[in-house]
């Protein structure tokens, strides 16, 4: 890429002593980037707008919330009632939440269907499971700030869970607290760092963009670009139609911010908290629910558990898993070592990952369940098939798996892969 | 992995049917004028409903997250809302002596709650808090079905195999069935000004619309800015597809 010229002095002067212009040619408009991205693709960018509108709403909010356990429920009503379109700004806010988890979850799909996870976008891929923590972190104390019933108990349920920890676990929790339950001191500081926690997801963000830029996006054949004939310019292309599918995405947000703001709520979360009064069943925001069924799929008696009981308690184990669920993302380049890096090439592959979606929605439904047969046990199938899934069944589909031909680039028609013999010529391993 | 097929499979036929098991009876579903997208709640059962709640609730449950003056915005005048906020005594202060002091209430206060505090609240209700009515609507699951549905749902003879608690009254939709609020509507129990005839049923739909306003006072506003809003977003998303096909026709992929 050469350094463009510009014609306006004024950008000729600037891009002189500082090439903000030169940066924004090369990373935004001669960027090349595979001509065949499929719709999947329009996730990542759509997650950068989600986030903006999440700060600049929350930004808005902050002026007018009260963190105090005595205003902070009152304080949201005024929002609601008396600030001029409060109840847009914070029902923008509140959907935005969930917005941005669907588009972050189809993102991370994405990645993993179609491998853009593979060398040489390691970093890349771990760079974004660190943004889906602080995403969670985030979204799990801004829930806590409406100060209702759901918030306050949740927030004791999350807190608390970390008082499974050995020797130390009990002393963590009251040091989280800043105090011995959840209360005011844990209300300011839930504040305070979920203003904070964007801009470091901010931060990340660029990191992660960085990351991508080096290689360049994958795409859904998963080769190579190999030369000039494969690939396009970011921009006019991609601008283009990432604004189309902003457009699609729009509709959808404001079918919910305008005709069922509440609907992904909890009806509990607008009786202010009471700390002696505990609500029949605590469950967290939707998305939350698949670690939820994690977390409580071990209980003392279950299977899962067995293995480990010598070990731990029973907790402590739901505690681990949970996080573990999240921590086995990191290692997941290395787990499916398999060279190719589209599931279209990779017949087995494809079912097990329909398979994995399918398991994230049973524990998901799993979690907004009581904690009562017959969901105990399914959960428990269902975590224990998560974790199988990325210890067992992807490492073996990446040394055993038959994978289809490759085509030799991303411009030629691809090859006549697609006929059923080379499916059926694969190991059978429906076992794993 | 049959099973766990299988075990999907049972996952989602049993989805429904479990809602129903328990002490829960889900409410059924009523017909509510500001209901769909268009939707605007009834200015008359608005006008009611305010009488039914000044009238037969207000006596035990608060209305504090709603102020007097936004009664203006469903309808009545300023006098209309100068009066009905004067009839209650607000304490304000202090004053330039130093001292607290009475005065009737102004369309800036919020309703004014019967009891200083829960405490109060509970000594003179058998020991149980009427909750504050201004969330209930968002409050429970079922919104203004259930809320109407509890409000005609009492039963003077429990079934046979119920054993009620003291001073407890039978409802279907109460979760558990036992309330501990009597049945607070009675027929004619108001005598409405529009010469609407005072049913329960009647009562009960009107101050529940009244309620719905209460808990959601944004909810015209939010449909109305919510169509145009959708309408904008199909139009510019359309132009944004046309856009995106020209720029790409030359492109084969």
């Amino acid at each position: 890429m050469a350094t463009p010229t510009f014609q306006n002095p004024i950008v000729k002067w600037i891009d002189h002593r500082l090439p903000v212009f030169t940066f924004m040619q090369h990373e935004l408009h001669e960027y090349p980037t595979p001509k065949n991205l499929s719709y999947w693709w329009n996730f990542g960018s759509l997650a950068g707008i989600v986030l903006v509108l999440m700060i600049a709403t929350g930004i808005v909010l902050a002026m007018h919330y009260t963190p105090h356990v005595n205003y902070a429920f009152d304080s949201v009503e005024r929002i609601m009632r008396d600030v001029n379109y409060g109840w847009l700004i914070r029902y923008m806010h509140m959907n935005g939440a969930s917005a941005f988890f669907i588009v972050v979850f189809i993102h991370i799909f994405r990645g993993m269907y179609y491998g853009s996870y593979k060398s040489p976008r390691e970093l890349l891929w771990m760079l974004g499971v660190v943004i889906l923590l602080c995403m969670m972190a985030t979204a799990f104390m801004g829930y806590v700030l409406p100060w209702g019933q759901m918030s306050f108990w949740g927030a004791t349920v999350i807190t608390n869970l970390f008082s499974a920890i050995p020797i130390i676990g009990d002393s963590i929790v009251t040091w989280l607290w800043g105090g011995f339950s959840v209360d005011n001191p844990t209300l300011n500081r839930f504040f305070s760092l979920h203003y904070l926690m964007p801009f470091v997801i901010v931060g990340i963000v660029v990191v992660h963009i960085l990351a991508l830029h080096q290689h360049g996006s994958s795409n859904p054949l998963g080769i190579d670009t190999k030369g000039p004939q494969d690939s396009i310019p970011f921009h006019p292309y991609y601008t283009v139609k990432d604004l189309f599918g902003l457009g699609v995405f729009l509709i959808f947000y404001a079918g919910f911010v305008f005709f069922a703001p509440n609907f992904l709520g909890h009806p509990d979360n607008y009786i202010q908290a009471n700390p002696l009064a505990t609500p029949p069943h605590i469950v967290p925001e939707w998305y939350f629910l698949p670690f939820y069924a994690i977390l409580r799929s071990f209980t003392a008696d279950a299977l899962i558990y067995l293995p480990i009981s010598w070990l731990m308690s029973a907790k402590l184990a739901g505690v681990l898993a949970m996080f573990g669920s999240i921590a086995v993302l990191f290692v997941l380049p290395w787990l499916d070592f398999s060279k190719v890096r589209s599931a279209k090439f990779r017949p087995l592959y494809m079912w097990f990952f329909w398979l994995f979606v399918i398991d994230c929605f049973i524990l998901g439904l799993c979690g907004a369940k009581p904690a009562e047969e017959p969901w105990t046990w399914i959960s428990q199938a269902a975590t224990a098939y998560y974790f199988a899934h990325f210890l067992v069944i992807i490492p073996l589909l990446a040394k055993f798996e038959k994978t289809r031909p490759v085509p030799a680039s991303i411009n030629e028609p691809v090859l006549g892969g697609g006929d059923s013999t080379t499916g059926a010529a694969t190991k059978p391993m429906e076992k794993a | 992995m049959k099973k766990l097929l299988l075990s999907a499979a049972l996952v989602f036929a049993t989805a429904t049917g479990a809602q129903a098991a328990g002490d829960v009876v889900a409410p059924p579903a009523e017909q509510w004028a500001h209901q769909g997208l268009f939707g605007t709640y009834d200015r008359g059962a608005l006008r009611r409903g305010l009488q039914v709640y000044r009238e037969a609730c207000a006596a035990c449950h608060s209305l504090r997250l709603v102020a007097y003056r936004n009664l203006m915005e469903i309808g009545f005048t300023e006098a209309e809302v100068k009066e009905i906020a004067a009839e209650k005594e607000v304490r304000d202060g202090p004053n330039d002596e130093g001292e607290m002091f009475t005065r009737p209430a102004r369309p800036s206060d919020k309703f004014v709650s019967p009891f200083p505090n829960p405490q109060a609240a509970r000594a003179s209700n058998n020991g149980a808090l009427p909750p504050d009515l201004s969330l209930m609507v968002k409050a429970r699951v079922g919104g203004a079905d259930y809320l109407y549905a509890l409000l005609t749902g009492y039963k003077e003879t429990p079934p046979k195999d119920v054993k009620m608690a003291e001073g407890m009254a039978y409802n279907v939709y109460f979760p558990g069935h036992q309330i501990a609020m009597p049945p607070p509507l009675s027929e004619d129990g108001v005598e409405y000004a529009d010469k609407t005839k005072a049913t329960v049923a009647q009562m009960a739909r009107d101050v529940t619309t009244f309620l719905t306003w209460a808990a959601e006072p944004e909810l015209e506003d939010r449909k109305r800015i919510g169509i145009k809003a959708i309408l904008f977003l199909i139009v510019l998303t359309g132009m944004l597809y046309a856009v995106k096909r020209k720029v790409w026709k030359d492109i084969k992929h």
